[in-house]
């Protein structure tokens, strides 16, 4: 049997953000999402422009794999081809499907733009990341009620036992109407990091209950 | 391994009801996409390939009030109706008992019930069914299905992948059966966005043709029964043997300059199905018309080296049904396999790609075994699909 | 012309979400796609919605585009030179 370990996690939800089991931020006041992650955008120096043009679905999907990717160095260990992105969430692209509307609802002010309806297809977050990091490997956009860490599994345990892809970026990542919650972790294959001689002790297994626990952030 | 195979399937397009229906017109060369005026869906006069509203209507209240009457007083929605309808009638056309824990519905849409945004459906619907996951409840419920449905929405490949999901769910021996369901509408939230993007044609649209000016969009439902049960197919087997999808991490709308990135995932399903490129009997590709799609399928097929295979877009009959397009076209090819017949590539006369294709001139006879179903859409993603006829 | 500029300037910074970027960092004779400010073929067709809403002109032909949005300073030759009266 396989073993596929999570190097790498993140999560960022309601002005709080955690990654690899630290917290890194949390803001006690109220601030709406744009303005916190704008905020965060500015603090981590991404230094990318094209985040400005991202609706905030994306941009919370972007800077949530932004913070788990800079500590794992995949580039360099991995060809594009061989890393995947599998994200679920729960309302897919329906806050920024309502921007669009506001674009188009009144006959005499009818004025499709076409920057905000792109974005009103929620793998549009997928490609983002992909385009960032270089990620040419399998993609899956998932949607359901409540995040199902079981299904993400699944589907990530089968992608890379059939060595499809040998890394996954996956996770949840929802936002409607100033709720968030982003939680993205890495999965590498334990016998790849084994042979790259690296210390696994501290990672613990692909399973659905440690997504789920490192979801609600309750540590290993 | 456990084999995956198709026990039944069935297409709602401007075309008809069912499979037959569609393949038949599709055979004598009727084309779905009409001129179409209606102010509630688009300011100007445009090509549309659109179920019929009537037809639908009164197809959905005969099969309620027949089968199931505990639903006479409950409304649902035009995309609902259109997905109960096909799954419906593949369910019945399968020969399996598909309520069980044995099988998992999988949902491909890109934008579900969006035409209930706004104030007009305000009052027929709980705005709650805009999200996917409660349309895909009102499907489970109608049937009675045991598990919460699968929602796949990842632009334009995901009817593919929805076929993808359920194939590797059956061989990974985690469900034995998969209903795989695909649909979108025809909306003025998607029509206009398309508008903006000047993305759309004129006229119903050419598919790699020297004069192509855009995509043309459709409507439609799709629903695919795949099962490891392998006994109750009668006729010839065609499985889903291999599948792969891949992201050319280059632009979120525009496609690859190269094509290598869907060369790749072809590459890659082919190694699945433990085939070779020279196999390939026919690919039905995405062939959406744009400029730029096309240009990059043909530099894909080259890189891919199946420059002498048969390749045919059936969009030139029922426009881009988005969500749908994955299913009804792997759905199509299927049926292309079973006939042993190529359908003309509608829309198409001499050919405006930079790299020499093989598109189908005219419906022909030929003994189809090895098929691929490629697809790529916004975000980057690309996907394809081989089925084998056993 | 000059008012104009700027003014466009501003709308094109808006329209684009252009955040780091001010009035005074855009040169009007710059071309504005290739290096410059980074815009993609999405900024392009925002670009023709800008000029259809704020100025009520339309661009029928998306490919004129190339030449009218070559520079802010061709992009306001062009409003003045099509604005409805």
């Amino acid at each position: 049997m396989q073993n596929h370990l999570i190097t790498g996690w993140g999560v960022i939800r309601q002005n709080t953000v955690i990654v690899d089991g630290q917290v890194k931020e949390i803001h006690e006041k109220f601030i709406t999402f744009a303005e916190f992650i704008k905020f965060l955008y500015k603090k981590e120096q991404v230094g990318y422009p094209k985040f400005y043009k991202m609706d905030n679905l994306s941009k919370l999907g972007f800077l949530t794999a932004e913070l788990v990717l800079k500590n794992r160095d995949l580039k360099n260990n991995y060809r594009s081809e061989e890393i995947g992105v599998v994200i679920a969430n729960s309302s897919s692209s329906l806050d920024t499907d309502f921007e669009y509307f506001e674009t188009i609802k009144d006959k005499n002010n009818y004025y499709p733009s076409p920057s905000v309806f792109v974005y009103t297809l929620s793998n549009i977050l997928i490609g983002e990341i992909c385009i960032r990091n270089q990620l040419k490997g399998e993609n899956a956009f998932l949607v359901s009620e409540y995040f199902d860490p079981g299904l993400i599994t699944s589907i990530v345990d089968d992608l890379m036992r059939n060595n499809r892809i040998q890394v996954c970026i996956c996770g949840w990542v929802e936002l409607f109407r100033e709720k968030y919650e982003s939680f993205i972790c890495i999965v590498e294959k334990e016998e790849r990091l084994k042979h790259n001689n690296e210390n696994t002790l501290n990672y613990c297994l692909l399973t659905k209950e440690n997504l789920s626990r490192l979801c609600l952030n309750n540590g290993i | 391994m456990t084999g995956v195979y198709i026990a039944s399937d069935n297409i709602i397009t401007s075309l008809g009801f069912t499979t037959t229906e569609t393949i038949d017109k599709f055979r004598r060369h009727s084309i779905g996409l009409q001129m179409i005026s209606d102010p509630a869906l688009s300011p100007v006069r445009l090509p549309l390939s659109c179920v019929d509203t009537l037809l639908l209507e009164e197809k959905f209240r005969s099969l309620v009030s027949s089968f199931y009457p505990e639903f006479l007083n409950t409304a649902f929605t035009r995309m609902e109706k259109m997905f109960i309808l096909s799954i419906q009638d593949s369910i019945h056309n399968s020969g399996l008992n598909l309520k069980g824990e044995e099988t998992i519905l999988i949902m491909s849409t890109t934008k579900g019930n969006i035409d209930l945004i706004g104030e007009e459906k305000k009052n027929l619907f709980d705005p709650k069914r805009l999200f996917l996951w409660e349309m895909a409840r009102v499907i489970q419920d109608f049937f009675r299905l045991y598990h919460s449905p699968i929602v796949v929405s990842n632009a334009c490949i995901s009817g593919s992948l929805a076929i993808g999901i359920g194939a590797r769910f059956i061989r990974s021996g985690k469900f034995r059966n998969a209903i795989v369901t695909g649909g979108d509408i025809l909306s003025k939230f998607v029509i206009s966005g398309f508008q903006s993007f000047q993305a759309l044609s004129p006229e119903p649209c050419k598919p790699f043709d020297i004069s192509r000016n855009g995509l043309s969009l459709g409507e439609g439902c799709a629903t695919m029964v795949l099962t490891a049960d392998e006994t109750i197919i009668s006729g010839d087997k065609i499985t889903v043997a291999g599948f792969a999808t891949s992201n050319d991490a280059n632009h979120i709308s525009g496609p690859s300059r190269t094509g290598e990135e869907l060369a790749f995932a072809i590459g890659q399903s082919l190694s699945e199905a433990g085939i070779q490129a020279s196999d390939i009997d026919f690919i039905s590709a995405h062939g959406t018309a744009t400029v730029f799609n096309d240009e990059m399928e043909s530099r894909a097929l080259t890189l891919a080296k199946l420059n002498d295979s048969p390749v045919n877009s059936f969009k030139g009959y029922i426009g881009h049904t988005l969500g749908a397009a994955g299913i009804i076209e792997s759905v199509a090819t299927i049926q292309s396999m079973n006939s042993n017949m190529l359908f003309k590539s509608a829309g198409f006369s001499e050919s405006g790609v930079p790299e020499k294709i093989r598109v189908v001139e005219a419906n022909n006879p030929a003994n189809l075994i090895y098929c691929l179903k490629t697809a790529s859409g916004f975000g980057g993603c690309n996907s394809s699909l081989v089925f084998i006829k056993q | 012309m000059e008012e104009l500029i700027n003014k466009l300037k501003k709308e094109v910074i808006e329209q684009l979400n252009l955040e780091d970027i001010t009035v005074d960092d855009i040169d009007p004779d710059a071309p504005l796609f290739g290096e410059g400010l980074g815009l993609d073929s999405i900024d392009a067709l925002e670009l023709i919605v800008l000029l259809e809403k704020n100025y009520g002109i339309k661009i029928e032909d998306p490919k004129d585009g190339k030449k009218i949005f070559y520079t802010i300073r061709t992009m306001a030759e062009y409003i003045s030179a099509h604005k409805k009266a």
